[in-house]
């Protein structure tokens, strides 16, 4: 009876906890693992109606994979990608540690104002402004190149970053500053020696959300750069794998790995980093 | 101040110097200094947000095209668009899209939060897995989404045949109304564990004292949920709902990869059809007062979050 009871007991979690939260799981995940189950699959099993598609049933192969650094430009594009990413991160996380700081800790006129405005572009989505942001981006004679993606990406990352950091300033005490200005330091030295070291936790958020961000970005990929060699990864994969009516669904599937691999190395890595970012836009 | 003067009688030296420190004083006096910090950010936002806001106003008044300025026509794009069947067809497109995906992520999400809140076993692992959705790029995912929906070769249909639930391939992304729920389900598995993560981490800010005293008058779990959970999850929902609505009504990437707005236009939303108009039949003026209409409803939230954020910090 005891142990029964005991067995009942630790086994409840099971049936009310982890059963149920098991569709969930599997939700999130089945589509990523078919991603890459569908990258490795031979074109004839993949073809096969009959053929059960959860599983490799005849053999791996790297085909796919092949194809893509052989026939098409794949490299060049995750090079862009990776690129553009970068500068765009160090430009905007300098730029939003700038502009946190005094959100966060002076008084200025204007100040109000300018946080507002902040948050509202950082609420702004891409598909309000991509039209005639693509008539600032030809007028600044930036159209096709990589340049036209380092300046505009931003636009979206710097609200962001912004936002995230004066947070992490806000949670910094005042008092550790003050001792720094008596010592003489001024604004800028006691930013860079005194509040930063303390809010590193927060840069590192704000880059990795920038990066990722950036590199995960579609649109503005697309309309701003049509060029097959300046494509970024995102955009690459999808327009230039499938021709007419040929879609090749295992070199698009190959690309979708590889083009998620980097992402998802830093989230595992940084997950608590990811998780912290995630819910300071909401919760903070 | 103290210090001050015992810092500057301690180094008599220093004096000399008085005019550049008075200098270095003036340059970093609190507001310049809050001027010259913030002058990059808001340059850049003054230049590529709020100028191409401008173009985008004056675009959706005149009759541009790509490449030509062209002339004020006042609100004829408007008038324009609102008597054709495909924006009608758009907008309503939008409200079911949003209504939809918002509703799914709001009761998954919340139900998700309670489960993972209980998870202590293997913890970061269901959290990790359960968010990877929302890293993943967008655009990969749903080619990957777009695969397992393809006519021939669809998994979920081959899964349903098998299992004997129908008996002939389901239509997936040709048909008009499963499009539109394609596309639905699409946006909730990405824009879920969003809602799962936050709703999760203002479950752990409810102070467990108030459901040990619930408890003790008696309440079950249902009444606990309903009074002391939802109440206290409000704030966030509200936060949450809000900031997902703008982005899922603004969504381009599911749309554009899955249907390009198809079948029948079913499945256009302001993103998609914009871009048709703008880019594709270089209609920019058509395309530009499309995009305008996610505006009222980016100014209704932004409205809403900071009132809700005013009143919590008078609250305090």
């Amino acid at each position: 009876m005891s142990s029964l009871g005991r067995w009942t007991r630790r086994s409840r979690p099971l049936f009310t906890l982890y059963v149920p939260v098991m569709p969930f799981v599997l939700f999130a995940l089945f589509p990523l693992y078919f991603m890459v189950v569908t990258s490795f699959k031979k074109n004839a099993e993949l073809y096969d109606v009959n053929a059960v598609p959860f599983l490799i049933g005849r053999g791996v192969t790297f085909g796919h994979y092949e194809l893509l650094s052989k026939e098409t430009l794949f490299w060049s594009w995750f090079l862009n990608s990776l690129m553009v990413s970068l500068a765009a991160t160090v430009i905007s996380v300098v730029l939003g540690v700038l502009a946190a700081y005094p959100l966060a800790r002076l008084k200025f006129p204007g100040a109000t104002s300018f946080g507002v405005a902040i948050f509202v572009t950082y609420l702004v989505p891409p598909s309000l402004l991509f039209l005639p942001l693509s008539t600032v981006v030809a007028r600044l004679g930036l159209s096709d190149s990589l340049w036209a993606l380092v300046v505009t990406y931003p636009t979206f990352l710097v609200p962001f970053c912004t936002w995230l950091l004066m947070g992490y300033f806000r949670t910094v005490p005042k008092e550790i500053e003050e001792c720094a200005m008596l010592d003489g330091c001024n604004r800028l030295q006691t930013m860079l020696r005194i509040l930063l070291p303390v809010a590193v936790p927060g840069v590192i958020c704000a880059a990795l959300f920038a990066f990722t961000l950036s590199w995960n970005e579609f649109l503005y990929a697309l309309v701003f750069v049509s060029p097959a060699e300046l494509k970024t990864m995102t955009v690459g994969v999808f327009s230039e794998l499938i021709r007419g009516d040929i879609y090749y669904w295992g070199g698009l599937m190959a690309g979708a790995c590889i083009g998620s691999l980097p992402i998802v190395v830093a989230y595992v890595f940084f997950l608590d980093y990811y998780v912290s970012g995630l819910t300071a836009g909401a919760v903070k | 101040m103290r210090l001050e003067t015992l810092n500057d009688a301690a180094k008599p030296a220093v004096r000399g110097e008085a005019p550049a420190r008075w200098l270095s004083r003036a340059l970093f006096s609190d507001a310049s200094a809050a001027y010259a910090f913030v002058a990059p950010a808001f340059f850049l936002l003054l230049f590529l947000v709020a100028y191409p806001f401008v173009l985008s106003l004056w675009f959706s008044l005149s009759d541009a095209r790509v490449g030509e300025t062209g002339n004020f026509v006042g609100l004829d794009n408007f008038r324009r668009l609102l008597g054709s069947s495909i924006f009608i067809q758009t907008l309503q497109n939008s409200m079911v899209f949003t209504a939809a995906a918002l509703g799914l992520k709001t009761v998954l999400g919340m139900a998700l939060a309670l489960l993972l809140f209980r998870v202590a076993r293997f913890k970061r692992l269901i959290r990790g897995a359960v968010l990877l959705p929302f890293i993943v790029p967008t655009a990969l995912s749903t080619l990957v989404w777009w695969w397992m929906f393809e006519p021939l070769y669809s998994v979920v249909n081959w899964t349903l045949k098998s299992l004997h639930i129908v008996n002939k391939d389901i239509p997936w992304l040709s048909d008009p109304y499963l499009a539109m729920f394609t596309v639905v389900l699409v946006n909730t598995w990405r824009g879920l564990p969003f809602f799962a993560i936050t709703i999760l981490a203002g479950l752990v800010a409810i102070p467990r004292e108030l459901y040990e005293a619930a408890e003790s008058d008696g309440a079950g779990p249902v009444s606990r949920f309903w009074h002391i959970t939802v109440p206290l999850l409000k704030p966030v929902l509200g936060v949450v709902i809000l900031f997902s609505a703008i982005f899922t009504l603004a969504d381009f990437n599911i749309v554009y990869i899955l249907t390009k707005g198809g079948p029948m236009n079913m499945t256009h939303l302001f993103a998609t059809y914009s871009f048709a108009l703008g880019l594709q039949s270089g209609q920019i003026s058509q395309g530009a007062a499309v995009s305008l209409f996610l505006f009222p409803i980016l100014l209704i939230v932004v409205f809403t979050q900071l009132r809700m954020v005013r009143r919590a910090t008078t609250y305090e």
